[in-house]
């Protein structure tokens, strides 16, 4: 799993049926220290995650997995969690 | 399997149901001697491991499942298998 900010949603009317009533969200990966880690991917959402929020998201076919349509579908990252807080070593 | 050290951990109420009861680690992949490689990910804990053990991660579903013995947990892909104790290095 990898951290990530949610920063934005996509939209999309035209789409297979195992991605039919999924919520798709931007995210951009971050570090442990919140610093951007390469550029956003789009995920879809079973956590309930909304704009700058902190999540945590999966991806491979168990993202896939993840999908309340069944397992068979294409996709390759969900949000699965929120982050509440993050616990370094070296924070205080 | 990877070489890393568990930096730390994140708290998260609102999660898939596979990952209810289970604790999730940062874990900074390290070189054999233990200087950092790459960027920290989140591993599932199947060891109690703690802040600072250096463990030994698997990053692939079946694998990561077995570890936490629960074969059923289909998004899981990512677990911390073992607490290294030791690396014996060739000189």
């Amino acid at each position: 799993m990898k951290l990530g900010r949610v920063i934005g949603r996509v939209v999309c009317t035209q789409k297979i049926e195992s991605m039919q009533g999924l919520k798709l969200l931007l995210v951009q990966p971050i570090d442990d220290q919140k610093r951007n880690v390469g550029g956003p991917i789009t995920a879809f959402d079973v956590s309930r995650a909304g704009e700058g929020d902190l999540v945590w998201f999966e991806s491979g076919k168990e993202a896939a997995q993840a999908n309340p349509n069944g397992w068979f579908n294409p996709l390759d990252a969900a949000i699965l969690g929120i982050v509440d807080q993050i616990n370094r070593e070296d924070a205080e | 399997m990877t070489l890393a050290k568990v930096t730390g951990n994140i708290v998260s109420t609102e999660k898939h149901p596979h990952y209810t009861g289970h604790k999730l680690l940062i874990v900074q992949p390290i070189d054999p001697g233990g200087n950092p490689k790459g960027k920290p990910l989140l591993a599932v804990d199947g060891v109690q491991a703690g802040v600072g053990d250096r463990v030994l991660v698997v990053d692939e579903g079946g694998s990561a499942r077995q570890t936490i013995g629960d074969t059923d947990a289909v998004t899981i892909r990512t677990a911390i298998c073992a607490i290294v104790d030791r690396v014996d290095l060739e000189a």
